[in-house]
């Protein structure tokens, strides 16, 4: 399997993400860069990591989302490509226009950084064999975690079951709780937590969600 | 009564921020671009009887909480009842 | 400043006012056989000063052991560097940043970590890590909370942004600090031992290219002002500020150590304290060269700027590298592909001079060795004569004060406190290397890039102000023993020292006795554990309006393990265990948080750590970590006994523990309770291993007493005789413990 991982300038979880996938039986990472423009078709999936793109200026992903490889991603996506955000990744995502709603800064206290419980939600490949409700132990590294969305995309949104993940507890002030999404196509998903940061260290619950990618590739392939 | 305040760093300063985003409009294509500097534009709602008297409250506030004097200036935009 | 030309002489007044003194403006003027214009006279006004010459402390700082088998580079470069076997090293310093932290702490702050950082990649090492250590004035100072948020908000904001996790620290609250904060910040990095990178200008006819942001008028003449008292007016009129870019430091970052793995570079050197002038001074210094600088070809942010802010600017995020005209084209590539721009602003030359134009006129042309090597100067130092006063402690009424008020006293103390408010602003996992939590003895790291051998690294900072005051050379002995007990609590063997050593005025006697005695202990006691200091950074005139902070040594200690064995937790694991006291049974008084507590002063003499007892104390817990028992194991520090047991219950992720100490006959309650000796160590275990542990402590020769359990009964109790003389309810204490740092958010 051959998972791509982009790095834009400021990203800073890329290297992590690529070590921790790389730890997988059978899965070979490729680096991507952010001027990249070749098609990303012989990829199986795509992954925006985590970190500080653009030193968060302006608003976080906005810049990155207009990175050249951005289009191709687009493109990816529409053609039904697995595309995964993790954190800043996310953010990029929700600014791109690939995953509803937007990311704002935390209700208070700047940022946090901590293990916490979250659950999973609505079911998806991205989870699978995980069922509703499974609790997951995740880090969290975030200044602007806190999911917004109208009303009316929140319902649709429940409607086509694109919850993926809530956080037990209250942490940031998201919208219901929210701590990942996909779309209504559900091959792209976003979350704030990082499973990179628990695949063999501490917690090792970030193996599930790696399990859950490796299964869905499995099974389209 | 409805105040607006600008502030932005003192041009002495560096913006970072607005640095970056320069950059990023200029790598979008507009050339034109020759600097960006960000700021905040804060928006007070206050009593004050008098205009004048909620332009000095103002300003106490912009120099006790609202601005870094060390690194940042104001500007009141506008008041108005 | 700004008005007045170049290449106009200089006066004796100007040279004043830049604070050089008489004798050094003669001295210049001497061997010049001229008088220096005002661009050369910013260049000696900065690497004159303390804070780039080290010309008061240089002479103390020799004593430092500073060699052993693995150190590959040693005080005088960007940062030491230390092997830790299989091809790979570790580069890490600690640097203050104290100065600009109280001028704007959020900025002062970021732009601390962002200079430390640079320190390290330099080197060409990838940082791994970051530490802090601060201390802030008395809480209820009503500057400390701004003070507090603005430090922590920039550190986090900083670190954060680059991807460094911030991994261990240590906040202090004391009013000697109320206005001269200090923040001292530590970074380490991992680099490969054939891949250093050094700060040198070799090879005449190397081009010297200038990279990353570009120069403001940003800080002119910060390293000036950081050798100087504050008075309370300075405060007003506030110099221009440098502002960090965590984004263009990411960016620096990654062009530098990709730039340097295709061996683009032949030094390179981060623009920090007197920005251009240090690092094009230092670098042919270090390489026995000289350099002709265009300063026309400098980037600037702003217009009109002269030689003279040019040459002192602290614009940050900016480095001088020095590069082989063949590699010069990949070079630009390299930075270029990071969206920065590599400018050629001069070369290497022979003759061991510093030469720089400007509008096609030479405005500086000055010896290297005149520059980088000012006269040392001869301060008297003398002991304090109130030292008999501060060593008085009035036993008596110690005696007659109840249990219940001691434990009160050093309970409510606002450094005994969760750091959880601190803690969670950092990033402490990104990098995928941290292996414990950031409140423990020691952060402990992974060395992923040695695969199969479980290669650790753990990081500590340490530091007593409070010993320090009182006697200084114990002040330095025990940061030393107590940082490397923390290292060895974490299964770790010491490889290396940085330190940051931050005084008052060395204009003042007492203040460079209490330098040379601080040195002095330091020094003893890493002979005594084979310990090198490998960097390091003085931090002089930390006073204002004539009040002195604390002597106050920061040790950063790093240590290295390898092996299958678990890492110790300082929590309880389990609701059902022994607790045991390894070390002394009582500690001493003197100095301690009860005496500072009890007679609302710091007095009495502390108690000197016996370097004997410590090496024995170490090698218990080289054995007893190849133990297959699990066990927590915490250092017993500030506070004594009941705190530190208390901290092992309060991290403990189990609810509804309970902690019973029995007080034994033949003890000082006191000493027991609230004794501050080094070292002495609480270890808690399954009663099962009971004899073993006690059988490990006789074999290397140290004390071992039982003193208690981990129950389910959710209190604290001590017991003396059999009775109850003390009874808390552990939930109500934790929750005091947890609110104590809320209010500074």
């Amino acid at each position: 399997m051959r998972v791509g991982v982009i790095t834009f300038p400021g990203s800073n979880c890329d290297e992590d993400c690529s070590f921790s996938l790389g730890q997988l039986e059978g899965v070979e990472v490729s680096r991507l860069w952010h001027k990249d423009t070749a098609s990303l078709g012989e990829l199986d999936l795509i992954v925006l990591p985590g970190g500080f793109s653009y030193g968060d200026y302006l608003r976080t992903g906005a810049m990155a989302a207009i990175s050249p490889i951005m289009s191709a991603v687009k493109e990816y996506a529409s053609r039904g490509g697995r595309v995964f955000g993790i954190c800043n990744g996310f953010q990029i995502l929700c600014e791109s226009g690939l995953l509803p709603g937007a990311l704002v800064k935390n209700q208070k206290l700047g940022f946090i950084c901590k293990e916490v419980t979250i659950e999973v939600g609505d079911p998806s490949p991205w989870t699978a064999p995980l069922s509703t409700g499974t609790q997951l132990k995740l880090p969290i590294a975030h200044g602007e975690g806190r999911f917004v969305v109208d009303p009316t995309t929140y319902s649709e949104m429940k409607k086509h079951g694109q919850i993926a993940f809530r956080y037990l507890e209250d942490l940031n002030g998201s919208f219901e709780k929210i701590a990942g999404i996909t779309n209504r196509e559900k091959n792209v998903c976003g979350m704030m937590p990082h499973p990179e940061r628990a695949a063999d260290l501490k917690s090792r619950d970030g193996m599930k969600i790696w399990n859950a990618l490796l299964r869905q590739v499995r099974e389209k392939a | 009564m409805k105040a607006r305040i600008h502030i932005f760093y003192k041009d002495s300063v560096f913006d970072p921020q607005g640095n970056t985003v320069a950059a990023s409009l200029q790598r979008l294509g507009f050339n034109t671009v020759k600097d960006v500097r960000i700021g905040k534009v804060i928006d007070v709602t206050l009593e004050a009887k008098r205009i004048e008297d909620a332009r000095i409250e103002i300003g106490k506030m912009c120099e006790k909480l609202l601005v870094n004097p060390v690194i940042e200036s104001y500007r009141l935009e506008s008041i108005e009842a | 400043m700004k008005w007045i030309s170049d290449t106009v002489i200089s006066t004796l007044e100007l040279a004043k006012e830049l604070s050089l003194s008489r004798e050094e403006y003669e001295y210049i003027c001497g061997k010049l056989a001229r008088k220096p214009n005002v661009a050369e006279l910013g260049i000696f006004s900065s690497m004159y000063s303390e804070h780039c010459s080290y010309k008061s402390s240089r002479k103390y700082l020799k004593r430092f052991p500073t060699s052993g088998k693995r150190v590959l580079q040693g005080p005088g470069e960007n940062a030491g560097i230390v092997d830790i076997g299989h091809g790979y090293a570790v580069a890490f310093k600690m640097e203050s940043h104290n100065h600009p932290s109280f001028i704007e702490p959020y900025q002062g702050a970021a732009t601390g970590v962002g200079g430390i950082l640079r320190d390290i990649f330099t080197m060409g090492a990838r940082p791994i890590a970051l530490m802090d250590s601060l201390c802030f004035g008395d809480p209820r100072n009503s500057k400390t909370p701004s003070l507090v948020r603005g430090v922590v908000k920039g550190i986090g904001d900083y670190g954060n942004a680059v991807g460094v996790p911030t991994v261990a620290g240590q906040t202090f609250f004391h009013s000697c600090y109320n206005q001269n904060p200090l923040v001292n910040a530590f970074a380490l990095g991992l680099v490969k031992t054939t891949d250093i990178y050094r700060g040198n200008a070799t090879g005449i006819g190397n081009v010297v290219v200038y990279v990353g942001a570009k120069t403001g008028r940003d800080g002119v003449h910060g390293a000036t002002m950081s050798s100087k008292e504050f008075s309370s007016e300075e405060e007003l009129a506030r110099p221009t500020v440098q502002v960090g870019d965590p984004f263009t430091e990411k960016l620096l970052l990654e062009a530098t150590l990709e730039a340097m793995s295709e061996k683009l570079m032949v030094g390179i050197q981060d623009m920090g304290a007197a920005g251009l002038t240090s690092s094009s001074f230092e670098m042919a210094h270090r390489a026995g060269t000289g350099l002709s600088l265009d300063l026309d070809k400098v980037p600037t942010r702003e217009t009109e700027m002269s030689a003279y802010e040019l040459l002192l600017s602290e614009s940050q995020e900016r480095m001088l590298l020095v590069c082989e005209p063949k590699n010069l084209d990949r070079l630009r590539q390299v930075y270029e592909k990071w969206d920065l721009h590599a400018e050629v602003i001069g070369e290497v030359i022979g003759g061991g001079r510093v030469l720089m134009q400007k509008n096609g006129m030479t405005v500086v042309d000055l010896p290297v060795e005149l520059v980088t090597d000012p006269p040392k100067v001869e301060r008297p130092l003398m002991a304090p004569s109130d030292l008999k006063q501060r060593w008085f402690v009035d036993r008596n009424k110690l005696l007659l004060g109840s249990l219940e008020k001691k434990f009160e006293s050093v309970f409510e103390a606002t450094s005994f406190a969760n750091p959880e408010p601190i803690i969670q602003q950092y990033d402490s996992m990104v990098g995928n290397r941290t292996e414990g939590d950031s409140f423990e003895d020691a952060a402990v790291l992974r060395v992923r890039e040695i695969p199969g051998k479980n290669v650790r690294l753990a990081l500590t900072v340490d530091g007593n102000p409070r010993v320090s005051w009182l006697w200084p050379l114990e002040g330095g002995r025990r940061a030393i023993a107590e940082a490397a007990i923390n290292l060895a609590l974490k299964g770790t063997q010491s490889i290396g020292v940085t330190d940051c050593l931050n005084f008052a005025s060395p204009e003042n006697p007492e203040t460079v006795w209490q330098f040379s005695e601080t040195v002095e202990g330091i020094s003893i006691a890493c002979e005594a554990l084979g310990i090198p200091v490998i960097s390091g950074n003085v931090s002089l005139y930390n006073e204002t309006d004539g009040k002195p902070i604390y002597p106050t040594p920061m040790i950063g200690m790093v240590g290295l393990s390898e092996g299958k064995e678990k890492v110790r937790p300082s929590a309880f694991h389990s609701s059902s265990l022994d607790l045991a006291l390894v070390g002394l049974p009582e500690g001493g008084i003197g100095g301690s948080l009860l005496a500072s507590q009890w007679f609302q002063r710091d007095c009495g003499q502390p108690e000197e750590t016996d370097l004997k007892s410590l090496v024995r104390t170490l090698n218990f817990l080289s054995k007893i970590k190849t133990k297959k028992f699990d066990y927590a194991i915490h250092d017993i520090s500030d506070g004594g006994l009941l705190l530190a047991a208390l901290e092992m219950a309060f991290y403990s992720r189990l609810n509804g523990l309970g902690i019973e100490i029995s007080i034994p006959r033949e003890v000082d309650v006191d000493a027991f309770l609230f004794g501050e000796t080094v070292p002495r160590i609480l270890v808690a275990y399954d009663t099962t291993e009971s004899t073993e542990v006690e059988m490990l402590a006789n074999q290397a020769g140290i004390k071992f007493t039982a003193i208690g359990s981990v129950n389910e009964q959710g209190q604290l109790v001590v017991k003396q005789g059999g009775a109850k003389v003390l009874q808390r309810d552990l939930a109500q204490l934790k929750t005091k413990w947890d609110q104590r740092l809320r209010g500074f958010f």
